[in-house]
């Protein structure tokens, strides 16, 4: 029976710890599958979970945080675009400057608001979201299997958590069964296709990075007002680059781009499991060694076991209409 | 007098400071088939990109059906009745045909019923026009012929009156091109307008009942096709006088000296692109190969010249072996063993293209005398040597200090040529000579390869274009799918015949 509680608590932090990958892994589809790199997953999210912190600071109140976020991403995915797609300048550059800049403008922004830098106050129970109880999930606690699935597993998490799963059968169907979805993948694969349809293909391209910039920003949200309590400084963690990893590992597909988050979570759920447990034969495994655990999978995974990964065809080339 | 369906006025067109479209007038009667023909970079595909939208004019004006329009984007000449089928076809190569029609004009948010109409519709026209295409094959999987008509098929559906090709035969074998005159002869039957862009003067001769000439971004005469000739047409587009024909003399054979094993090569995707390739070449012959393009030409010639490595086989020159599996020569040490290569791809392989011309015309002979002495590089013998090598090959503009990109192609290919041909090789191994290059050039090209074969050198010609393996050949290989399917004395032998194996029929 421990040995199931176990197991169940592991999924249950797989599901969580895999929530932000998995939003910065679908708006990492919408950048990339428009053409445009998306490095600056890593600087978006930790610029939303510090404005979302800061917002819901303010205004009391998580939601109205977590707009703001969506805003201000919005506007750097803008950035991005304008920096790539209108002015055709060098996408991953203009990613990396994105990164840096955020990096340095929380702590700073920390500092003179709040006198730490890199750390914002910490909030309240109505200024953060808070843990949902599905409901009779305490009634159904003791039925075999069922309870554990569902009481143990299913309930029990932030909104985000149930939001990140089920975004990703929207993304699914908005790439795949809509007209704007099949405008996209046509844009990313050959946009010259595109323009002479009759469509705009900066327009495209744009539309794809607004969808990035929302979905980038619950992930921030998630991090700095749900599992968290507050901002802290770089935050994020290199959670950005796991899920761009993930994303290419899932062959730019919102399926397997989940399984990738959901894998990358679960090293990461045990590794913290792993942490002081003694294996036998090998006694105490560095805490280090164990921590770097999802990292060197994802070198591993798209070092050799994923085979190509087949990027969009125009992905990284600003679109030249005129020679 | 039929008023035209497309009447452009005064349409001028400039990219920097090239002048691509200058005063152009042109009428085009409803019904018709109107060639357009001109020289590499004369301005056609810029007036049609024009008419289709895809560029905006700097002034003129645009009329259909005599009614003045405005076109911003190709949505608005897609609504006005126009299409296009682009010379690089405008296809999303892993979406299904279904997928690359109807997009941009689903018709609806969600896919649903629409998508269903759609299908109907289109297997309607496949049915009227016996198109004999899977609506659910993807793009990838299609032959060219077929891609080409999946563009056709998508100009229609999205209701095309006036339908522009740009260089369509250009990739086809001579059947796909009968086909493919089929179909657009029955277009006209239904009443539908084509324009064809094209450099080949055949193809307006076969096809168009009136021509319209290009040269140097201007119009330089309409005329109806059957008041015209092919020589007619060729002194319009250069603007002097050419000889449409390569005057040959009777092959005066020598020993075997270059010879080539089982050959079998791999490409970079590690997919095996020539497969048991036998050849042999004597001194003072051409060996032709004819074959669609993609069906191992390349890394033959790859192989042959030292950039790919053999799979398996060897190749010999003057009976020596200097390539099998296991070790090869590279460029250099063939190239001191007289072997030659001007590649097919000039921009990548040939050229460097943000190089000065005279760098490029000593480039590989640079540390060579006089060139260079103790590795310093010799200008002013460069630069003499520049000076008169563009003047033998007449290369234009003749400054040696022009970067090489902003040469045409028939210059640059020029340059090379003149490069390759430069130590009188013993073999000489050419891919595409004359592919984006002007009539012109492509005279004084041909001619420069026969004067090499009657010094005594072996060459293997490699080219898409028929007429000019079969005006320069004395002997013709056919490839298709990386074998050697046929093998023909360029004795009466017919494009049909060629054609038939280049498809795999035969």
């Amino acid at each position: 029976m421990e040995f199931l509680s176990d197991i169940a608590s592991l999924i249950n932090s797989t599901l969580r710890i895999s929530t932000p990958l998995v939003f910065a892994a679908m708006a990492g589809i919408f950048a990339e599958r428009s053409g445009v790199i998306d490095f600056s997953l890593e600087g978006k999210m930790l610029m939303a979970a510090f404005v979302a912190a800061v917002g819901s600071y303010y205004l009391s109140n998580p939601w109205l945080g977590l707009l703001l976020a969506i805003i201000v991403c919005v506007c750097l995915s803008m950035l991005h675009g304008f920096a790539s797609v209108t002015h055709k300048g060098d996408q991953v550059v203009s990613c990396v400057a994105i990164n840096i800049l955020i990096i340095g403008l929380t702590t700073a922004l920390a500092a003179a608001w709040f006198g730490q830098a890199g750390l914002t106050p910490t909030l309240n129970e109505d200024q953060r979201f808070l843990e949902i109880h599905l409901p009779f999930a305490d009634a159904l606690r003791d039925i075999p299997v069922i309870g554990i699935l569902y009481s143990d597993i299913l309930s029990g998490h932030y909104v985000f958590v149930y939001l990140a799963y089920l975004s990703v059968p929207l993304v699914f169907w908005i790439v795949f069964k809509t007209s704007f979805g099949l405008r996209l993948r046509a844009v990313g694969e050959n946009p010259s296709a595109v323009d002479t349809a009759g469509i705009n293909v900066f327009t495209m391209r744009y539309k794809a990075l607004a969808i990035n910039g929302v979905l980038i920003a619950f992930a921030g949200a998630h991090l700095s007002t749900a599992v968290n309590a507050n901002f802290f400084r770089e935050m994020s963690a290199g959670r950005g680059y796991l899920a761009l990893a993930a994303m290419i590992f899932g062959k730019w597909h919102p399926k397997t781009a989940l399984i990738a988050c959901l894998l990358f979570g679960f090293t990461d759920a045990l590794q913290i499991r792993l942490q002081g447990v003694e294996l036998p034969a090998i006694g105490e495994i560095p805490v280090q060694l164990i921590q770097a655990l999802p990292y060197i999978l994802t070198v591993v995974l798209l070092a050799g076991f994923v085979g190509k990964a087949i990027a969009p065809n125009a992905i990284g080339q600003p679109y030249i209409k005129e020679r | 007098m039929v008023s035209p369906i497309l009447e452009l006025t005064d349409i001028n067109k400039s990219f920097g400071h090239v002048q691509a479209n200058k005063n152009i007038n042109l009428k085009i009667n409803k019904g018709t088939i109107h060639g357009i023909i001109g020289e590499n970079g004369a301005g056609k595909s810029t007036l049609m990109s024009i008419v289709f939208g895809l560029y905006q004019a700097n002034s003129g004006s645009i009329k259909i059906n005599g009614k003045e329009i405005n076109l911003r984007s190709p949505r608005d000449s897609i609504i006005n009745g126009i299409g296009m089928v682009h010379q690089h076809f405008m296809l999303v190569e892993n979406f299904t045909v279904l997928e690359n029609i109807i997009l941009g004009f689903e018709g609806e948010t969600v896919f649903g019923e629409k998508l269903q109409k759609a299908k109907e519709d289109l297997e309607k026209l496949c049915q009227t026009y016996n198109f004999n295409i899977d609506l659910d094959a993807t793009i990838s999987d299609l032959s060219v012929g077929f891609r080409q008509r999946v563009e056709i098929l998508k100009s229609l559906y999205r209701g095309a009156e006036i339908l522009i090709l740009d260089e369509p035969t250009g990739v086809l074998t001579p059947q796909e091109v009968d086909e493919l005159f089929k179909i657009l002869r029955s277009l006209k039957d239904e009443g539908k307008t084509i324009v064809l862009i094209t450099h080949k003067l055949i193809e307006i001769m076969d096809l168009t009942s009136e021509v319209s000439v290009m040269r140097q971004g201007e119009m330089v005469g309409h005329t109806k096709t059957e008041d015209t000739s092919k020589e007619q047409l060729a002194e319009m587009m250069v603007g002097r006088s050419v000889l449409l024909r390569v005057d040959k003399k009777d092959i005066k054979k020598g020993k075997t000296i270059f010879k080539v094993n089982n050959l079998s090569v791999k490409d970079d995707l590690d997919v095996t692109r020539v497969k048991d390739v036998n050849l042999e070449i004597c001194s003072g012959e051409i060996l032709g190969i004819a074959g669609v393009t993609g069906n191992g030409q390349t890394e033959l010639l790859e192989a042959l010249s030292g950039i790919r490595k053999v799979e398996s086989g060897s190749i010999e020159l003057f009976g020596e072996k200097i390539s099998d599996q296991n070790n090869f020569l590279n460029p250099r040490m063939l190239k001191e063993k007289g072997l030659a290569h001007v590649p097919e791809d000039r921009q990548r392989m040939g050229l460097i293209s943000d190089f000065k011309a005279h760098e490029n015309l000593i480039f590989g002979y640079h540390d060579q005398e006089p060139y260079s002495k103790s590795a310093i590089l010799n200008n002013k013998e460069i630069t003499e040597y520049s000076n008169k090598v563009m003047q033998e090959y007449d290369v234009r503009p003749n400054s040696p200090n022009l970067i090489t990109s902003n040469f045409s192609g028939g210059n640059q290919q020029k340059i090379i040529l003149s490069r390759e041909l430069n130590e009188n090789p013993k073999v000489l191994l050419v891919g595409q000579p004359t592919r984006g290059v002007d009539i012109g050039a492509i005279e004084f090209i041909h001619q420069r390869l026969i004067d090499m074969r009657d010094k005594g050198a072996a060459i293997l010609l490699a080219s898409v274009e028929l007429d000019e393996i079969l005006s320069l050949s004395d002997r013709i290989i056919v490839m298709f799918d990386g074998k050697i399917v046929g093998e023909k004395e360029n004795k009466n032998v017919t494009d049909r015949e060629l054609g038939l194996l280049m498809a795999g029929v035969a």
